[in-house]
């Protein structure tokens, strides 16, 4: 038996995903280890050998996911031959998606697609063609910190959110499949006459309410479990307790608020109110022994009269586990950031694979890639003429009647056709504004100002923007890279002023962010607007001289990672001191007083363009 | 068989399900944009749709669904079978088709959104065929993109020229094809994905924004509704049928009733009143307005458009054609009714 409550809960739902496959996808949040090895050989002994059991390979390509042109296929039969993708040939199996947590957003929101559909709607390479298909997916995520999630799109529609981050190897028991199988048996065939009645259904609404779970999406999945769970005991009729677990597997890891404010903390309740057992006086099916299931023992409360809203709320609740509620916030910061974070590796992965600049004449070479389709459509026309013994036949019969060797289509070298894509590099403008008591007196407002006047511009030319404010001894990430406007007007707003100036500090974490997104192929552009007096150094310790060459040191290394700079010096007078920072860093130096509105955003434009041309 | 969830049981959600039946009465509106949270019914609502809109007379042997009445739209297909019947003194056939709600899903490619040289005939019998694309299907129907903000841009590029012209042309590996693509364009998307090009977004004639209910009593009816939709989606379905039935017969009529409805110049003089408050582009927003507001006047059997239409369609017809602000945190949608307020007051 095992002691861990997060272990039996896996179980459960590892029964519950057998009951349901298509209905609840599962996301497992795990390394790879025994213990997720555990429950996949569970998952793959409940669902019977039958299933079939199929990975999507992380890179895999819209031809291989949707279906397409056979090339094979065609290229010998010398007919367009259609290829099915996975999503239509997993139809009644199980979809495993290894690694998740780095699928592209592109391939999420096409495996969202046909989920909601069921159906995979492939309008490709002249192919046209619909395949109905219903499958389970287990999503395999790895993610450690918490920005590393799996693409929401596709989150949002798995019903069971599984965490086995904290399972130990020996809590990773099995259980009696034979026993288990008998049972689930059973249940497939109770489900199609489960019904829900209206009181657990409104306490589940309710449960998501309270819990903030606001999307509707969550609480229909939630309905779906609990069938499947009162299939399970072989119930035809959703009770109470079977909502409590839905709430508890599906509600509670997608709380985003605290619940009733003043409830006690979920460790101070006595007991999960409810179990997922078989409740004693429910007969369970023949063959479904008690240890069959998820172990444990206390045997099912009563049911506070009249308050089955609070009972369902309160099971989404004890299965928080201690802690949760105090992290909540943080954590809600946290996934804010990494669904931003997701965002923008969407946009960016569009990028990547760039827009496609047409399709020219020339062979595959390097990493020019043979455009088959355009290769065939161009070899197509002159079929006839190349293939003179074969004329006749084909005036009179079809391609299929025709003898093998005429049914082959011959390319030539001057067929081939390659796509050319253009890599449009997006820009990141990173602003880095200093906040520190000099620059504050003089003109934070003014800065401010100018950075919403260069905000707007950044939007007509869909850039990214990230802010950095710096002063006392920090300099702080205010917004990471997004393209959200309103939100870098947020962080402006209201950034406070005063204290010293940590122009090292600052420049070092410019650099570090410049880097990294030079790395992802992206042009980093960096406005820094300051006043170019530091006096806080790397260190954090005091002192002008040694802060001033710190950030020295530090323009020379924001000058390796070879982003385009622009400085704007915020000083009532222009001033020596930042100019000699500017020159360090190469970067255009432009003093404010100088610089009108349209200057500014002119400037900045030219630089990003500099940036764009030196890069690409 | 497939079933799709009966228009008429989305709960709520009255704004997007108003600027549908407004597109499907008067598809000169241009299209629907719909914005919003997860799972909110908005691929459902359009594909809804498509099962209760009446059918529609399409000349037999077009492949772009050639209205037989229609003069000056027609195809080059549709020329030459008029051509051949005046010769042969054999009339044109005509036959009655659903309207077409073409789905370009994602990661489709180039060739099949525009037609392209079918690959088929071309292998098989070395003859250089046209194979029509998506946007010759949508033809006098819908073009319905969800995730319309996670499109590649070069099928926005494609989509942007053909949506305004109403035409598609083909030049590509030797075809040279033009043929009609009027269609009503229908997105939706989630605004937390990623932002539309102004230039797209111009295209569509309403935008709607949908949220997720908040109130815990349409809540249980949505989850109950759809619960018992995927328990039995042909009981279902029939339950609801009577109820689709009606809103069909309320397009109908509103289609029939629309030449009548007059709009007075000082209808059209607010309208324009608005619009200059609002600071919008162009005079779409102008013409968007007084189109819609006629629609709805037709859908609500009323006989002349005034200021309470007006007010009613100017969110949906101007929210996203505000002189944008992007700094402006405060909703467009707060904007419009702001200045409706101040001018109808």
């Amino acid at each position: 038996m095992s002691d861990s409550p997060a272990w039996a809960d896996a179980t459960l739902a590892a029964a519950l995903f057998a009951v349901d496959p298509a209905g609840l996808g599962v996301a497992l949040r795990a390394p790879a280890g025994p213990v997720r090895e555990q429950w996949l050989a569970l998952q793959r002994g409940l669902l019977g050998a039958g299933v079939a059991q199929r990975r999507l390979p992380l890179h895999i390509r819209d031809d291989r996911l949707l279906g397409g042109l056979d090339l094979t296929a065609t290229l010998q039969a010398g007919r367009p031959v259609a290829q099915r993708g996975l999503l239509a040939e997993i139809d009644g199996g199980v979809l495993l998606v290894a690694m998740a947590e780095r699928l592209p957003a592109a391939t999420a929101a096409r495996l969202a697609s046909v989920i909601d559909r069921g159906e995979v709607v492939v309008e490709r390479d002249g192919v046209a063609q619909r395949h109905a298909t219903r499958f389970g997916i287990v999503a395999l995520d790895e993610g450690i910190a918490d920005d590393e999630q799996m693409p929401a799109a596709l989150l949002d529609r798995l019903a069971l959110h599984l965490n086995l981050g904290e399972v130990a190897p020996r809590d990773a028991v099995a259980i009696d499949l034979e026993g288990a199988l008998a049972q689930l048996a059973v249940a497939r065939s109770v489900l199609p006459r489960v019904s829900l009645p209206d009181a657990p259904l409104q306490a589940l609404c309710a449960a998501a309410l309270a819990l903030g779970v606001s999307s509707l999406r969550p609480v229909l999945m939630a309905a779906r479990l609990a069938r499947a769970h009162a299939a399970l005991f072989g119930r035809d009729e959703v009770e109470a307790d079977d909502a409590a677990v839905a709430a508890r597997l599906v509600l509670a890891p997608r709380a985003s608020v605290l619940p009733l404010p003043g409830e006690p903390e979920p460790e101070r309740q006595p007991e999960p109110p409810l179990e997922p057992d078989p409740p004693a006086d429910v007969p369970p099916p023949p063959e479904g022994d008690a240890d069959t299931e998820p172990p444990s023992e206390p045997p099912e409360p009563e049911l506070p009269e009249g308050a089955l809203d609070d009972v369902i709320l309160q099971a989404a609740l004890a299965a928080l586990p201690p802690g949760t509620l105090a992290r909540l916030k943080a954590e809600q910061a946290a996934q804010k950031a990494g669904r931003a974070a997701g965002k923008a590796g969407a946009v960016q992965k569009t990028g990547q694979r760039g827009r496609p600049a047409g399709v020219r004449r020339g062979e595959p070479r390097g990493a020019l890639r043979l455009n088959v389709i355009e290769t065939l459509r161009a070899a197509a026309p002159w079929q006839k003429l190349r293939r003179p013994a074969c004329r006749p036949a084909l005036a009179t019969v079809t391609a299929a009647e025709a003898e093998p060797a005429c049914r082959r289509v011959e390319v030539r070298v001057e067929d081939f056709h390659v796509s050319h894509f253009k890599q449009r590099r997006e820009t990141t403008t990173i602003f880095t504004v200093d906040a520190s008591g000099s620059a504050a007196l003089a003109r934070l407002a003014e800065a401010k100002g100018a950075v919403e006047l260069l905000l707007a511009d950044c939007y007509v030319r869909r850039d990214r923007v990230a802010v950095i404010a710096f002063r006392g001894r920090t300099a702080e990430l205010l917004l990471p890279p997004t393209r959200s406007l309103v939100r870098a007007k947020r962080a402006l707003a209201g950034l406070p002023g005063g204290g010293g100036t940590p122009l090292a500090t600052a420049i070092d974490a410019v650099a570090l962010l410049a880097d990294g997104i030079a790395r992802r192929g992206d042009t980093p552009v960096v406005v820094l607007l300051t006043d170019g007096r530091a006096n806080v150094a790397l260190d954090g310790s005091g002192g002008r001289v040694r802060a001033e060459a710190d950030a020295l040191a530090a323009a020379r290394r924001l000058r390796l990672t070879g982003a385009a700079v622009l400085l704007i010096d915020t000083s009532p007078r222009p001033h020596a001191q930042a100019a000699r920072l500017a020159a360090e860093m190469r970067a255009t130096y432009l003093p404010l007083p100088q610089a009108g509105p349209q200057a500014l955003s002119q400037v900045v434009r030219a630089t990003s363009v500099a940036a764009a041309s030196a890069r690409g | 068989m497939s079933f799709t969830f009966p228009f008429s049981a989305i709960v709520g959600q009255d704004e997007m399900k108003l600027a549908i039946l407004i597109a499907a009465v008067d598809p000169t509106v241009g299209g629907v944009l719909v914005f919003g949270d997860r799972g909110t019914g908005k691929s459902t609502a359009v594909r809804g749709l498509a099962a209760l809109l009446p059918k529609m007379r399409v000349t037999v042997g077009c492949r772009y669904h050639c209205d037989p009445a229609g003069g000056g739209s027609a195809c080059d297909q549709c020329a030459a079978l008029k051509g051949g019947a005046r010769t042969q003194t054999k009339a044109i056939k005509s036959e009655l088709i659903p309207v077409p709600v073409v789905d370009l899903p994602l990661g489709a490619t180039e060739d099949r959104v525009v037609g392209a040289l079918d690959l088929e005939r071309a292998l098989s019998q070395g003859i250089k065929a046209f194979e029509p694309g998506l946007l010759a299907r949508a033809n006098r129907g819908f073009l319905y993109i969800d995730e319309v903000n996670l499109l590649e841009d070069h099928l926005v590029d494609l989509l942007i020229d053909v949506a305004v012209s109403g035409e598609n042309v083909v030049e590509r590996e030797g075809l040279s094809v033009r043929h009609p693509a009027r269609f009503v364009l229908v997105g939706s998307g989630n605004p937390e994905e990623g932002e539309l090009r102004p230039q797209l977004l111009d295209r569509f004639g309403l935008s709607v924004e949908v949220k997720t209910p908040t109130d815990l009593p349409s809540r249980i009816e949505v989850v109950r509704r759809r619960d018992a939709y995927e328990r039995d989606p042909a009981a279902f379905t029939q339950t609801w049928h009577a109820e689709d039935e009606r809103i069909r017969r309320r397009i109908v009529a509103a289609r029939k009733r629309l030449a009548d409805v007059t709009v007075p110049d000082a209808a059209l003089e607010s309208a324009a009143r608005l619009c200059m408050k609002l600071g919008t582009d162009g005079l779409r927003g102008e013409l968007t307005l007084m189109r819609a507001a006629r629609a709805l006047a037709a859908l609500d059997g009323l006989a002349e458009v005034g200021d309470t239409l007006l007010r009613r369609i100017a969110a949906p017809a101007l929210r996203h054609r505000l002189r944008r602000n992007p700094l402006d945190d405060s909703g467009s949608t707060a904007r419009v009714e702001r200045a409706v307020a101040e001018l109808f007051a």
